[in-house]
């Protein structure tokens, strides 16, 4: 299918009136999948979204399918799943705009998941600060209970299921599988070691499904539509590479930045940001050129404007030394702004946010924070840059050092700027200037 | 078992072990600071990143791609630890400067200073300088944290092994961590410090100087301390304790790690209950009366013009001990079976074993009685649950005992041995048939009850060897200043009938005298008192003690027969 006359999918109710109400949703066809999964046999339902090749929307790709799979086969006792839906990596407004706009359909996959799964309690880790989602999850489970699509006996299946909203604590690494289990759990958003991994061992050291809201939202399609559908869109696998799953389906793509018509639009996976920025959000503003793009979400680094012809899946950022496709936030920079600011900008974010568990994220973050605010405040030196590589290289998972992610997230935007744009950190750092531009308040 | 080969070094190492124990086993350090044998695994101060493969079948080794805490990697057969590759050092570095960039560096004001593991850690596996060009940090100290403890926010790691513990063995959960990344700080709630009976262990817990204890801070450079292994005597769970002494004072008492005893912890009650050690009013040397002091006047060449004794004589013991042999045989040969002595559950085997092999040799019929039993309320469990409630049998983790002697039931065992039944005091003093008392004390409280007191009365002869004057020292005959558990070496069987030797850290206030010492030249007994020969006499002489016949018992102790069933901890 090309990209051309691509119909939304996710997107496609959006604007109707009323479309986050369940009579406006059931008059679209909603909750036939429901109806359809609920006639299957859950091992059914999971082998149609493992077929369909759905890979996770939250950020690291993980197929949900398989994800699935992983809770053990014989458990007694209840089974969590945890829909995460504290949206907070910079960029990224997915979910916000599927909750507040379609949050049916959202609904209705947690419905269709929890059954697979075997769940019959499900979670709604929502993001704090997304008070109008909140009230409007809030009338459709109301409506949902009112209606039997939820409590006992859905639509006379003999399956019960509860979903509780559970508002976020204001925090980005809430929104890590682990850190989110943990403060729905009452505590301290600090995420745990693994194993146990939260699939035998998660929310109230019960067997535990993370997914996001988006993968969610997939899901009733799948099941309507079938995966032979699903896989039409996006990237097919690499043949030469046995460990790719591929990235099927389609994909909302938050542009925000500097662009003429920064918004949401929903593609096969694939796109290419150069294509995104210039078709799909009116190209850069004030006639400007791209000095520099992220990909997925401030977390995954920077791409240069060379490669901008890199596709938006799963795996194409990673072949640009990005961290992955992350949320597929796409933040366009223009060439009139510092790389030095927007680094810092995103170092600042990622000092305030960590979570302060493990020693080199902690305390790396803070550091490189006060190392770019030296150098804006024409202080620098030339070692710096150095330092600020070597910080980078030893915090996050890759290396080993930290428990999360959320220092490789802290590290990417710095090596990547760093390695990309060399030249520019030189330059600055020389010329002793100090940074006109404002330190971005509420930034995080 | 499971073979572990740690940088070259094959060892044998239980399954169950994580790598930090696997290379402990193999000599090899791994540093750490969070991570602790009792606590839970957070794996997050990051100081334990080390090198693991595994062997596979074929014999060659494969390396994980990443470094890994030791202190979450689970080992098994044929597991490859490696600690001194340059990823691993450089890992070491990265992580110690990191611990350092907010750190203050006033290690020369420092409690913790000699015994820091951020210090130690520095020299061995860190860098010389810092990278850092901006301010450090500063936070504000708390003293507030707890009426013991003080915490000096800059210090701090962040290992969280004090929350923990708050959280897991008191169950208690006072600390607790506020803000997120660099601006952590370990805090209380207001109004909710960190105060419950445990709370001292956390100062132990911090591997660096951020909690102090305040009773012990600036008081000491620990390096000047020395070490004495002991027990506490503060209750029957019978505590391994260190007595950190200088100049014959000593200045705090820290638990030491017992599997067999306690675990790894003490409760405030023994920290800070060594204070009656250096207490003013202690008794600083014998004392006859004056009619006693008249015999040994004549009887000496330490006598007065006005015909008493000098006991302010250089060696008053002699004379006073003379005495008090050649009376305690008079009112053996007098009324041997109105000859009454008491024996503390304070006193050790070797001291009760002493005092009753010796009277039971001038007569048998001389009745040999236990001293009082403090019972104070009931076992104070750990950890506590949300509401303050003991926990379940099996959660237990910590118990702080009622019974507040070390060992009733080695003085038990002695007095079975010697005299088949077993007599309280309190049933002695009833029957009021005694006319002469040897008492031994050497309670850290005043233990002289109203029945015992008035049942006592004046009795023909009436001995007292104890460390504080009582309403019985008073009007004693002869009194024999003795010792504390600090000054002594000797044996305490604990609840579980667990045998450890204490070892005597500092010498007796003025002209007091270790019980031992005492009771051996009274005995006439030839030498020196000697904890382990004793121990060897008594293990062959009393069936009940066969264990400690081996003489040393080692640091964790011996288990001795049990009298009741065991209980953990």
């Amino acid at each position: 299918m090309s990209n051309e006359d691509f119909k939304p999918v996710l997107l496609s109710r959006q604007g109707k009136p009323n479309s986050h109400k369940l009579a406006s949703y059931k008059a679209d066809g909603g909750y036939q999948a429901l109806a359809k999964a609920l006639s299957m046999k859950n091992t059914e339902v999971i082998d149609v979204v493992k077929a369909s090749g759905l890979r996770g929307r939250g950020g690291a790709g993980f197929p949900t399918g398989l994800k699935w799979t992983f809770l053990p086969k014989d458990v007694t006792g209840p089974i969590y799943l945890c829909i995460n839906g504290d949206e907070s990596e910079p960029g990224t407004f997915n979910n916000r705009v599927l909750i507040e706009q379609d949050p049916h359909q959202v609904l209705e996959g947690i419905v269709i998941s929890s059954f697979a799964t075997r769940t019959t309690t499900a979670y709604f880790y929502l993001r704090y600060e997304y008070g109008r989602c909140y009230r409007v999850l809030k009338d459709a489970i109301d409506e949902m209970y009112d209606n039997h699509l939820l409590g006992k006996n859905i639509l006379g299946s003999g399956y019960d299921l509860d979903i509780h909203l559970h508002r976020g604590a204001c925090a980005y690494i809430c929104g890590e599988e682990t850190g989110l289990i943990e403060s729905l759990e009452g505590k301290r958003a600090w995420p745990r070691i693994k194993p146990p991994f939260p699939a035998i061992e998660g929310a109230f050291r019960r067997p535990t499904v993370v997914n996001n809201v988006e993968t969610m939202a997939c899901i009733p399609h799948i099941i309507n539509k079938g995966a032979e559908w699903f896989m039409t869109m996006g990237v097919p696998k690499d043949p030469n590479n046995p460990r790719d799953a591929g990235s099927y389906g389609p994909k909302l793509y938050c542009i925000s930045g500097h662009v003429n018509k920064p918004g949401l639009v929903e593609l096969p996976m694939g796109i290419t940001a150069r294509e995104l920025i210039d078709k799909h959000a009116g190209g850069v503003w004030k006639g400007r050129k791209a000095k520099a793009v992220v990909p997925g979400g401030i977390s995954m680094g920077f791409m240069s404007e060379k490669e901008l012809d890199t596709p938006l899946d799963f795996a194409g950022p990673g072949r640009v030394g990005c961290l992955g496709l992350g949320t597929a936030a796409v933040i366009v920079i223009d060439d009139h702004t510092s790389m030095v600011d927007v680094l810092y900008n995103a170092c600042r974010f990622f000092a305030h946010e960590s979570c302060g568990q493990c020693t080199p994220c902690r305390e790396g973050t803070a550091w490189s924070t006060k190392i770019l605010e030296r150098i804006r405040q024409g202080h620098g030196k030339l070692s710096d840059i150095d330092v600020l590589l070597e910080i980078s290289s030893s915090i996050g998972t890759i290396p080993g050092t930290t428990i999360c992610g959320l220092a490789d997230g802290a590290a990417w935007p710095m090596k990547t700027a760093i390695n990309k744009f060399r030249a520019e950190f030189e330059e600055y750092i020389k010329s002793g200037r100090k940074s006109e531009s404002k330190t971005l308040a509420g930034a995080h | 078992m499971a073979k572990v080969i740690v940088n070259d070094i094959e060892v044998d190492a239980d399954a169950k072990d994580n790598c930090i124990l696997a290379a402990r086993k193999a000599g090899v350090e791994i540093p750490h600071y969070c991570w602790h044998e009792a606590l839970s695994v957070v794996a997050s101060c990051r100081m334990c990143l080390v090198e693991v493969g595994e062997t596979k079948p074929d014999g060659t080794v494969v390396m994980g791609p990443k470094l890994v805490p030791g202190c979450q990697t689970p080992i098994k057969d044929g597991t490859v630890i490696r600690t001194n590759s340059d990823k691993v050092k450089t890992a070491q570095q990265m992580t110690l400067e990191l611990l350092l960039l907010n750190h203050p560096l006033d290690c020369s004001i420092c409690d913790q200073a000699g015994e820091c593991y951020l210090q130690d850690y520095t020299y061995k596996y860190g860098n010389a300088a810092s990278r850092l060009d901006e301010p450090k940090l500063q936070r504000m100290d708390k003293y507030h944290i707890g009426e013991q403890i003080a915490l000096f926010t800059d210090r701090c790691v962040m290992c969280t092994r004090c929350v923990r513990f708050t959280r897991e063995i008191s169950g208690t959960a006072e600390l607790q961590v506020t803000n997120r990344g660099s601006h952590e700080e370990i805090d209380v709630f207001p109004d909710t410090p960190c105060d419950n009976k445990l709370a001292g262990n956390v100062v132990d817990l911090c591997p660096v100087g951020a909690l102090c204890s305040k009773d012990f801070l600036y008081k000491k450079r620990v390096w000047w301390l020395k070490s004495a292994n002991s027990v506490c005597t503060g209750c029957s769970t019978g505590c391994s304790i260190h007595v950190d002494q200088n100049e014959d004072k000593v200045y705090r008492l820290r638990p030491r790690d017992n599997p067999l005893a306690q675990g790894h912890f003490m409760c405030d009650e023994g920290r800070f209950g060594f204070k009656y050690i250096h207490d003013e009013r202690r008794l600083r040397k014998p004392k006859l009366t004056d009619a006693l002091a008249v015999d040994a006047g004549t009887a000496s060449k330490s006598a007065k013009p006005n015909g008493t004794a000098d006991l302010n004589f250089a060696e008053p013991w002699l004379d006073v001990l003379t005495v008090t042999r050649n009376k305690i045989k008079e009112a053996i040969k007098t009324d041997a079976r109105g000859f009454v002595a008491v024996l503390s559950p304070f006193m050790s085997v070797e001291e009760a074993y002493l005092l009753a092999s010796y009277l039971k040799s001038l007569d048998k019929k001389v009745r040999l009685v236990l001293g009082r039993v403090p019972v104070v309320g009931s076992d104070d469990k750990y950890p506590k649950g949300s509401k303050g409630e003991a926990p379940a049998p099996d959660k237990i983790k910590f118990t702080i005992r009622s019974e507040k002697c070390p060992n009733r039931l080695g003085v038990e065992m002695i007095l079975r041995h010697f005299e088949g039944d077993l007599v309280t005091v309190e049933q002695a003093v009833a029957r009021a048939d005694a006319t002469a008392w040897y008492f031994v004390g050497g309670y850290n409280v005043g233990w002289v009850t109203d029945p015992i007191d008035r049942g006592v009365g004046k009795p023909s002869l009436l001995i007292v060897q104890d460390i504080f004057a009582s309403p019985l020292s008073e009007r004693a005959d002869i009194v024999l200043a003795s010792s504390t558990f600090a000054e002594r070496d000797g044996t305490y069987v604990n609840h579980t009938g667990l045998a450890q030797a204490a070892c005597g850290a500092v010498r007796c206030p003025g002209d007091a005298r270790a019980d031992g010492r005492i009771l051996m030249e009274l005995a006439e007994r030839k030498g020196l008192y000697n904890a382990m020969t004793l121990r060897k006499e008594i293990g062959k002489a009393i069936p009940g003690l066969a264990a400690i016949a081996v003489g040393d018992l080692g640091e964790h102790g011996v288990k001795v027969t049990p009298v009741r069933e065991p209980i953990l901890f």
